[in-house]
């Protein structure tokens, strides 16, 4: 088989793993995005038990591997009485995981928004949710998004490690193609090239964002009167 | 649900399994410690042969999962006539996948050095070499210690990742515990604590460097 031929039939048969770790990546990342957002903003609220329950949260999950939290999802729950799919357990370990790392990032972006921001809201007399919703978030979104895409791109490599609770994603099926073929330096070639395109192909998404919701707000790129 | 002394009857067994994944942390970080500077000072190189390489490098990794780099070099390699240990794969991992981060690491501390002082250099006819032996890293490297420290907590994170190669490490080894017995609370719960108190411990000793570092300036 010529070169040419051999790559895309290894292309071929890795499309579908492919495919589920892109859903992964969406599904984990929208749920580490809720995460992030709840426990972020916890972060900075005043009330103590709710700043130290999103702390003790970030804590651990920052602190233990994912790969460890994983296991647990899948082997140890089942001895409490709850039994998760290896898709449940993956992306509930994607999510948990991620979602600590974007908290410290919501909480930073929030914090730098200008004190008079929130001073000139309460003057308005809005109420706390309206002030957070509608002056608080909109800017803090824009300085969220850069660290948010690298994150995403962290999510993305995770998803390598449900391969290891049997989910057949583009990990798992090169390791099975291996095993049948042993063209060992063509796969995982391949394999790696995928994963490189998929982040590249976030990197992009990102930076498109970053101007979007840059527009017309006088941070970042260039000042605009409009 | 929790059997304590199920517990303590693993503990040895878990404890020994920790001197593994502590010795490939550090070799591995090592590792990444230099290869990263080589990588840092490369992409500075005047040659475009140096520094295309170096940057692709950097990217590359740094755009790929860990797992299948570390899956790489343990199936890929013997096929090219290298034959690796399964820690050696590992070490070699971590160290690779690591370095493309600690080289963006000692650039920001290199990009920190005042341009005064390569001027200062270039002014006293110094070679290359000797200006960043003796003038750059002795102040670029010592201001990034404490990010580097972030690194090796990382990494440390990341050792379970080499079960995967069959490194008998802690995880695997809770897993193998687990498998014997149809207990997998406590194995993986042991390991799970272990690893929040180290990484917890390392973060507090890396604030505490810090600290310091920023008192001696």
């Amino acid at each position: 088989m010529t070169l040419v031929a051999s790559v895309s039939n290894i292309v071929e048969r890795l499309l579908p793993g492919a495919l589920l770790t892109a859903e992964l990546t969406v599904v984990g990342s929208l749920l580490a995005a809720a995460l992030a957002l709840a426990a972020g903003l916890s972060l900075t609220a005043r009330a103590m038990p709710v700043r130290a329950a999103a702390r003790i949260y970030v804590e651990f999950f920052r602190g233990t591997s994912m790969l460890v939290q994983l296991f647990w999802l899948f082997f140890a729950l089942p001895a409490f009485g709850v039994e998760l799919s290896p898709l449940q357990a993956g992306i509930l370990a994607l999510g948990l995981n991620i979602g600590a790392y974007g908290a410290e990032v919501v909480r930073g972006a929030v914090i730098a928004v200008p004190k008079g921001q929130a001073e000139a809201a309460i003057a308005l007399n809005m109420s706390p949710g309206l002030r957070m919703r509608r002056i608080i978030l909109p800017q803090a979104v824009v300085a969220m998004l850069p660290p948010f895409g690298n994150l995403l791109i962290e999510l993305l490599k995770s998803t390598a490690l449900v391969s290891l609770v049997t989910l057949s994603d583009l990990t798992f099926r090169a390791q099975l193609l291996r095993s049948s073929t042993g063209e060992t330096l063509e796969i995982f070639s391949v394999v790696l090239v995928m994963y490189f395109v998929m982040a590249y192909a976030i990197t992009l998404g990102v930076r498109g964002l970053e101007r979007r919701v840059s527009r017309g707000l006088d941070v970042g790129g260039s000042w605009k009167t409009s | 649900m929790w059997d304590w002394s199920y517990a303590a009857e693993i503990l040895p067994d878990l404890f020994r399994a920790l001197r593994v994944t502590v010795v490939a942390t550090l070799l591995g970080i090592a590792m990444a410690m230099v290869l990263g500077l080589v990588l840092a000072i490369g992409r500075r190189s005047r040659r475009r042969v140096a520094r295309a390489p170096a940057a692709a490098f950097v990217e590359f990794v740094r755009s790929t999962p860990l797992l299948v780099q570390l899956y790489f070099i343990f199936f890929v390699l013997p096929d090219l006539g290298l034959t690796l240990s399964p820690l050696t794969a590992g070490v070699i991992g971590l160290g690779l996948h690591y370095s493309a981060y600690t080289s963006e690491v000692y650039r920001a501390g290199i990009e920190g050095v005042p341009r005064g002082q390569w001027e200062a250099a270039t002014a006293l006819n110094f070679s290359a070499r000797r200006t960043w032996t003796s003038v750059v890293l002795p102040q670029a490297v010592p201001a990034v210690v404490p990010a580097l420290g972030n690194y090796l907590i990382a990494m440390f994170k990341d050792t379970p990742l080499l079960s995967a190669i069959t490194v008998v490490e802690l995880l695997n080894t809770a897993q193998e515990l687990g498998s014997q017995t149809f207990r997998y609370v406590e194995p993986i719960t042991i390991v799970g604590v272990l690893f929040l108190l180290l990484s917890l411990v390392s973060a507090l000793l890396i604030r505490r460097l810090e600290a310091r570092l920023a008192f001696n300036r």
